[in-house]
């Protein structure tokens, strides 16, 4: 479990545009957001001594970055395989290798074209090799069709309807209208949703994230080191990363997972509370991976912010509204700010203990709660200001 | 066949008996000699007990619908745009299991949770078959 609770805090942030063709290169997008990050909290590049990412064969290595960057000296670089379920992982590891004395302030990325370059959503490539000849020779290649396995088993459990499903998608939306860096700011309402092209049943095209070029960072030090530095320190109260049993053998193998109505959040669950001292009851906006609509009610119900099979209703009639009970994707999600692979959802978590999220701010936030991660494993986040 | 553009297995030393036994118009599952648990996909230990000796079972190609999409929307393009709609599923085995596969031999519409299903044996390719499954015949009377 996490003991590091209140030692480490991000103390600065840093992004890209997102955009659909970002014409550069995934080094140039990396290098443009993890020097954001250091000048946002306050530090010259060569103050920086790690550096840690994830990626899919999709980015450029921590080295890369730390030589563009011209970091003289690197104690700590570290690639991370991994899809959305490293992005809360990567911010623990580097306050870990900074408990371990490893670094002393590292840089967290994801940077990748995944739009106009490798997209991840438009399919594996089709060979079918190790687990995959027992999954794409039938055409079962893609992320949404694999997620929608997933969904399907929710709805049998529990019941659950596309237009539970849609108010994920909805509220999103309405969040991105007040965010100037959001891709997708047009709202939308049920029949928008309803009349949106089937693309792998039950999912419709509302409820798939959105594909994205672009780069964020955060820099990660010591809570005693960031006191001094430019801004107010968002500390990490807990986290935890894992899954349960048969986490199969890639991202999107779940064939032997024990049942697709539940993801990696209920086994990680009591560990990150436990870490950070504090419940879901005390949570003032929770930033959750929404790479599918339906992943939100998964984790919603896993990480106990409501019953099990209860995440359908719960997302209904307001209550994940930034006026609602429990605030959710402030920003948009990756459902309609930009796919950076859930490390966007860290940013605007610390913007809104900031107190800096502008015009969709959610009044008074202290507690915050991070999740990287859609199926057998994942990671996730408790922060405050 | 000689256009077939789908993914089609590649068999290693872990898989190989079960696609030697799909060109027989057979579903086998191996089964471990130690403990006797049946594991899906093939693998090169019991997970349950670890031993690596297992033995291959004929399975009774018969299960229920655990869960199951319709895709609609063919990515690739260029691969799928003739094949849509269809219809993939997590198959429930008899024997314990789970296995993904295609509903076959009824509308997409028809598939539905715990529809009972059996095995058809579609041979795509020279040399390659592939287990497909088809609602039970006590299904459809």
């Amino acid at each position: 479990m996490w003991t590091l609770r209140d030692r480490y805090c991000i103390a600065g942030i840093g992004e890209t545009a997102y955009t659909k063709a970002s014409g550069r290169t995934v080094l140039d997008l990396a290098s443009e957001a993890c020097l954001k990050a250091a000048a946002d909290a306050g530090l010259a590049p060569e103050a920086i001594d790690g550096i840690v990412s994830f990626h899919f064969n999709d980015s450029v290595p921590a080295t890369a970055v730390a030589t563009s960057l011209g970091i003289p000296a690197v104690r700590y670089a570290v690639d991370f395989a991994g899809g959305g379920n490293a992005a809360n992982l990567i911010v623990l590891a580097a306050a870990a290798a900074i408990e371990a004395g490893l670094a002393t302030s590292v840089l967290c990325y994801r940077a990748m074209n995944g739009r106009s370059g490798f997209r991840l959503g438009g399919g594996r490539e089709l060979s079918a090799r190790g687990v995959t000849q027992f999954t794409a020779p039938f055409g079962w290649v893609t992320y949404p069709q694999a997620m929608a396995m997933w969904c399907r088993r929710h709805m049998l459990a529990y019941g659950t309807t596309s237009e539970q499903l849609a108010a994920v998608a909805i509220t999103c939306r309405a969040n991105a209208a007040l965010n100037e860096r959001a891709m997708q700011r047009a709202p939308i309402t049920l029949d928008d949703y309803l009349g949106s092209r089937m693309i792998v049943e039950p999912f419709r095209m509302l409820d798939i994230c959105l594909e994205s070029d672009g780069a964020c960072a955060v820099l990660v030090t010591a809570a005693a080191r960031a006191r001094d530095l430019a801004q107010r320190p968002v500390y990490i109260l807990g986290g935890a990363y894992g899954g349960g049993p048969n986490q199969g053998d890639d991202l999107f193998d779940a064939l032997r997972w024990p049942d697709h109505a539940h993801n990696y959040s209920r086994y990680i669950a009591a560990d990150l509370w436990r870490s950070a001292g504090v419940g879901p009851g005390d949570v003032d906006v929770a930033e959750i991976y929404d790479c599918f609509t339906y992943s939100v009610l998964m984790q919603l119900e896993g990480f106990g912010f409501c019953g099990e099979g209860e995440g359908g209703p719960f997302v209904q009639d307001g209550r994940i509204a930034r006026d609602g009970a429990l605030p959710v994707n402030t920003h948009g999600g990756l459902l309609s700010e930009a796919y950076i692979h859930g490390l966007n959802h860290v940013l605007e978590a610390v913007r809104q203990l900031r107190g800096a999220a502008g015009a969709r701010q959610v009044p008074g936030a202290e507690i915050a709660f991070t999740s990287a991660g859609a199926m057998t494993c994942g990671s996730a986040m408790v922060l405050r200001r | 066949m000689g256009d077939y553009a789908q993914p089609l297995p590649v068999p290693d030393p872990d898989s190989a008996p079960f696609w030697a036994a799909c060109r027989e118009h057979r579903l086998v599952l191996q089964k471990c000699a130690a403990c006797g648990a049946v594991r899906y996909p093939p693998g090169p230990r019991c997970p349950r007990c670890r031993a690596r000796e297992a033995v291959w079972i004929e399975a009774a190609g018969r299960g229920r619908v655990y869960s199951w999409i319709v895709v609609n929307h063919p990515v690739p393009k260029e691969v799928y745009a003739a094949e849509v709609p269809y219809v993939v599923a997590l198959i429930e085995l008899d024997e314990g299991v789970r296995m993904a596969s295609n509903i076959v031999g009824c509308a997409p519409s028809a598939v539905r949770g715990d529809l009972r299903v059996e095995v058809v044996f579609d041979d795509v390719a020279p040399g390659t078959t592939l287990p497909r499954f088809k609602p039970a015949p006590d299904e459809t009377r």
